[in-house]
C-alpha cells in the first residue's frame, strides 16, 4: 500500500503514469457530464432511430453467426493458447539441448492427435 | 547460452513415478486414433480397447509397489497412500468401462470420445491423488472436471443432461477459482506451494498466525468443499447427477469422489494438524451439516439417480467425520471407507442400470416395484448394495462406518460420531423403500423387461458384490493396508 | 517499484469483480466471461508473488493457468451452443427443468 502512496511523489518513476490517468479520467468523465449540462435535448422519433441521418436498417443488427463459426473458434481458441508453451522453449531452446526438443516433440505430437481427430472428425469443414 | 544441467536420473525417475499416468493417457490417444480407423460396427473394439488399457496400468501400480518414489523435483509422489488410492481408482474406471460394454449400445455411447474422456479423466484422478504440490493437485483437478463436465452433457440431445453438464460446469469453473486463489494466497504467504515444505513451515509456527495464509487455506478448502460435494457447496450435485448418463454418473460418485479426497486427504493430515483448533470446528460443522442435510434431502426424492446422489453427499459427510477426526485412525477409516463406497456405488447405479429402460423417467422409484420376485438375482444384487449403502452388517459399508465413526470417538468427537450413527438410522428409511417396492409392492402389468446383461457388465456387478461382501467379512488385510498407507504419508 | 500488497490487492479486486459477475450475472456468456476475470486476477497474484520472490515458479504457474482457462472456456462454450440448439436461450434462469 505504501508502494501506492510513493507512486504520488514527483520523483517516482511511476509519477507519469498516474497523471496521464488522473488527466484521462478527468477529461473524458468532464466531457461526458459538459454535454449532458450544456447540450440542447430535443427528442423525436428521427432521434430514436438507429442511424439518426443516412438509410434506414433493413435488418436488426443482430445477425446470427452460423454454429461452424464458434467450432473453428473454440478449436482456434485451443490451438493457439497452446503456443504460449513455444515461446518460452523457443528462447531457451539452445540450452535445453535434447532434452527439450524431445519433450517439446511430446508435446506438439499430442497437439497433432488432436488435430488429425478434429479433421478427421470433419471440424475443419466448412459447408 | 549455457546448457541447462539435466540430470537424467531424476528424469527418468520421474516418469518411471508417473507409469500408471502415462499408460492410461497412452491408451486415451490409442483409443482417439483407432476410433478414426475403425469402422460404424467395430467401435465395440474401443471399449476392450480401454478395459485392456486400465488393466494393465493396474498392473503397473502395482508394480510400482507401495514404496516411496518422488518425481520431477517432489511435484509429484507414488508412495503407500498414492498406491491405495490409484488402486481404488482405477477399479472404478474398470468396472466403469466394463459396464460402458452394455451401456453404450443401448443409449448410443458408443463413440471414441467417450471412452477417451473417461480416461483422460481418470488420468487427472490418479495425478490429483499423488500430486504433493498444491499447482499439481490444482492441473490434476482441471485434468479430471473438464472431461467430465463433457461427459455430463454427452446426450447433447437430451435437455436434462446438457442443463446438468452446464449447472456443474459453471459452478464447478466458479470453485476451481476459488481453488486456485487459494492456492495463490498460500504461495503469497509461505513462498511455495509443495506441500510438505508448507507442512514443515507450519510446524514452526511462522504461518500460523498469517491472516493471507489462512484466508488461502480457506479458499482452498471451500474449492475442495465443492468438487467433494460438501454442504452448503452441494447445488450442483444432484442435478449433475441426475442429468448425466447413469454410467458417468456412478463414475462419478466412485472415482471422482475418491481422488477429491484423496488430495483433500493429504492437505489435511499434512498441513492441520498444526492451525487444528481453528480448523477441527469447521471441519466439524461441514460434516454435520453434509450428512444431515444429505439424508433428509433424499428421503424426499422419488428418482433413484436423484435419490443416490443426494446420498453421495451424505456420503462425503461421513468421510468428512473422518478427516475431522485425523491421525492415523482417521485417515485409514477415509481410505477404507473410499475404496468401500467405490464398489457400492458402482454397483448400485449397474443395477438400476440394467431396470431402468431409458433415461430421464426409467428411474422412479415406482419403475422397481414386483421386479424383486420376478428377477431374483438383479433384486438381491440391488438389495446388498443398498444395504451396505445404508450400513448395516454383514456389508462393508458397515465395516467402514464402524471405523469411521470410531475414529471421531477416539479422538473426542463423540457428538459428531452420534450424529452420524442418527444419520446413518435415517438414512435406513429411504435405503429400504426401493427394497420393499421390488418386494412387497405389486408388480403392475406390464412390467418392464431389465435388460440382458453383457458378460463384462455381470462380470463387474458381481465383482463388485463380492467386494461388498468380502470387505465386510473379512475387512483385516484392506484395513492393514490402508493403515499402511496412511502411516507412508505422516513417516 | 510498486510492493506486493499493492498488486494482491488489484488481484483480489479483479477476483471480486468476477465473483460479483458470476454472482449477479444471468447470462451464461457473461458468467463465462466473469470466470475467466477471476482466473486473469489470480494470474496477477500469482505472477506478482513470483516476481518479487524472485522464483520462476509463479510465472509458470500462470501460463498452467491461462491454458487451463482456455480449455474450461472451450467446454463452457461447446456447452452453451448444444443447450443454445435446444433452448434458444443462455439465461441461467431458464435452465429449470431439474429441480429438488
Amino acid at each position: 500500500m505504501s508502494g501506492l502512496l510513493a507512486s504520488l511523489q514527483f520523483s517516482s518513476p511511476y509519477f507519469p503514469v498516474i497523471v496521464l490517468m488522473a488527466v484521462a479520467v478527468g477529461l473524458s468523465a468532464g466531457f461526458v457530464f459538459l454535454s449532458q449540462w450544456v447540450g440542447p435535448k430535443r427528442y423525436d422519433r428521427t432521434k430514436y432511430s438507429e442511424y439518426e441521418c443516412g438509410v434506414d436498417p433493413l435488418t436488426t443488427s443482430t445477425v446470427r453467426i452460423s454454429v461452424k463459426f464458434f467450432l473453428v473458434a473454440i478449436l482456434f481458441l485451443l490451438f493457439d493458447l497452446e503456443t504460449t508453451f513455444l515461446y518460452p522453449w523457443a528462447v531457451l531452446y539452445r540450452s535445453l539441448g535434447l532434452f527439450g526438443f524431445v519433450e517439446m516433440g511430446v508435446f506438439v505430437g499430442i497437439l497433432l492427435v488432436g488435430l488429425v481427430y478434429a479433421w478427421k472428425k470433419g471440424a475443419l469443414e466448412w459447408q | 547460452m549455457t546448457p541447462i544441467a539435466m540430470d537424467t536420473g531424476a528424469l527418468v525417475r520421474g516418469l518411471y513415478c508417473i507409469l500408471p499416468e502415462m499408460v492410461v493417457i497412452g491408451t486415451a490417444i490409442l483409443v482417439l486414433l483407432a476410433d478414426l480407423l475403425l469402422p460404424e460396427e467395430g467401435k465395440k473394439r474401443l471399449c476392450h480397447l480401454s478395459v485392456a488399457g486400465v488393466a494393465a496400468a493396474i498392473l503397473s501400480a502395482l508394480w510400482l509397489g507401495p514404496g516411496k518414489i518422488e518425481g520431477f523435483s517432489g511435484m509429484i509422489v507414488h508412495d503407500g497412500m498414492g498406491l491405495f488410492f490409484t488402486l481404488t481408482i482405477l477399479a472404478a474406471a474398470l468396472l466403469t468401462l466394463m459396464m460402458a460394454t452394455g451401456y453404450s449400445e443401448w443409449e448410443g455411447t458408443q463413440k471414441g470420445e467417450f471412452y477417451a474422456l473417461i480416461l483422460l479423466s481418470t488420468s487427472g484422478m490418479l495425478f490429483m491423488a499423488e500430486g504433493t504440490d498444491l499447482m499439481t493437485v490444482f492441473l490434476g483437478l482441471e485434468t479430471l472436471s473438464i472431461p467430465i463436465y463433457c461427459l455430463v452433457g454427452f446426450h447433447r440431445g437430451r435437455m436434462r443432461s446438457l442443463e446438468g453438464a452446464m449447472k456443474y460446469f459453471l459452478l464447478g469453473a466458479f470453485s476451481s477459482g476459488f481453488f486456485l486463489y487459494g492456492i495463490a494466497l498460500m504461495y503469497a504467504a509461505a513462498g511455495t506451494t509443495r506441500i510438505p515444505v508448507i507442512a514443515s513451515m507450519m510446524r514452526d509456527a511462522r504461518l500460523y498466525g498469517n491472516p493471507v495464509f489462512l484466508a488461502g487455506i480457506g479458499l482452498l478448502l471451500v474449492g475442495f468443499a465443492f468438487k467433494v460435494s460438501l454442504v452448503p457447496f452441494h447445488m450442483w450435485t444432484p442435478d449433475a447427477y441426475e442429468g448425466a448418463p447413469t454410467l458417468v454418473t456412478a463414475f462419478m460418485g466412485a472415482a471422482v469422489k475418491a481422488a477429491a479426497f484423496a488430495a483433500l486427504l493429504r492437505v489435511v493430515l499434512l498441513t492441520f494438524p498444526a492451525i487444528l483448533p481453528a480448523m477441527s470446528g469447521v471441519l466439524w460443522v461441514l460434516a454435520a451439516l453434509t450428512m444431515t442435510v444429505g439424508n433428509f434431502s433424499a428421503l424426499l426424492q422419488n428418482n433413484m439417480k436423484r435419490m443416490l446422489a443426494y446420498s453421495s453427499i451424505a456420503h462425503a459427510g461421513y468421510i468428512l467425520v473422518g478427516l475431522t477426526a485425523g491421525g492415523v485412525a482417521g485417515g485409514q477409516a477415509v481410505l477404507f471407507y473410499v475404496l468401500v463406497y467405490a464398489f457400492m456405488n458402482l454397483g448400485a447405479f449397474g443395477v438400476i442400470m440394467l431396470v431402468a429402460q431409458r433415461e430421464d423417467d426409467g428411474y422412479d422409484i415406482d419403475n422397481f416395484a414386483g421386479i424383486g420376485f420376478r428377477y431374483p438375482v438383479l433384486g438381491g444384487l440391488l438389495s446388498l448394495f443398498l444395504v451396505s449403502l445404508a450400513g448395516i452388517p454383514p456389508t462393508a459399508g458397515f465395516v467402514g462406518k464402524f471405523y469411521l465413526f470410531g475414529a471421531a470417538v477416539r479422538s473426542g468427537y463423540v457428538g459428531l460420531a452420534v450424529l452420524g450413527v442418527l444419520n446413518s438410522a435415517v438414512s435406513v428409511y429411504y435405503y429400504l423403500r426401493p427394497v420393499v417396492s421390488m418386494y412387497m409392492a405389486p408388480a403392475p402389468e406390464g412390467i418392464p423387461v431389465p435388460r440382458p446383461p453383457r458378460s463384462a457388465f455381470s462380470f463387474a456387478l458381481c465383482a463388485s458384490a463380492a467386494a461388498v461382501l468380502l470387505l465386510g467379512v473379512m475387512p483385516a488385510s484392506a484395513l492393514e493396508f490402508a493403515e499402511r498407507s496412511v502411516l507412508s504419508l505422516l513417516m | 517499484m510498486i510492493e506486493p500488497p499493492a498488486y494482491l490487492l488489484l488481484s483480489a479486486i479483479l477476483f471480486g469483480i468476477g465473483v460479483v459477475g458470476v454472482v449477479a450475472r444471468r447470462n451464461i456468456l457473461i458468467i463465462l466471461m466473469s470466470v475467466e476475470v477471476m482466473l486473469n486476477g489470480v494470474n496477477v497474484a500469482f505472477v506478482a508473488v513470483g516476481s518479487y520472490l524472485g522464483d520462476a515458479t509463479g510465472g509458470i504457474f500462470a501460463f498452467m493457468v491461462m491454458t487451463v482457462a482456455a480449455a474450461e472456456a472451450a467446454v463452457g462454450l461447446a456447452l452453451l451452443i448444444a443447450l443454445y440448439r435446444i433452448r434458444e436461450t443462455i439465461d441461467i434462469t431458464e435452465l429449470k427443468v431439474l429441480k429438488w
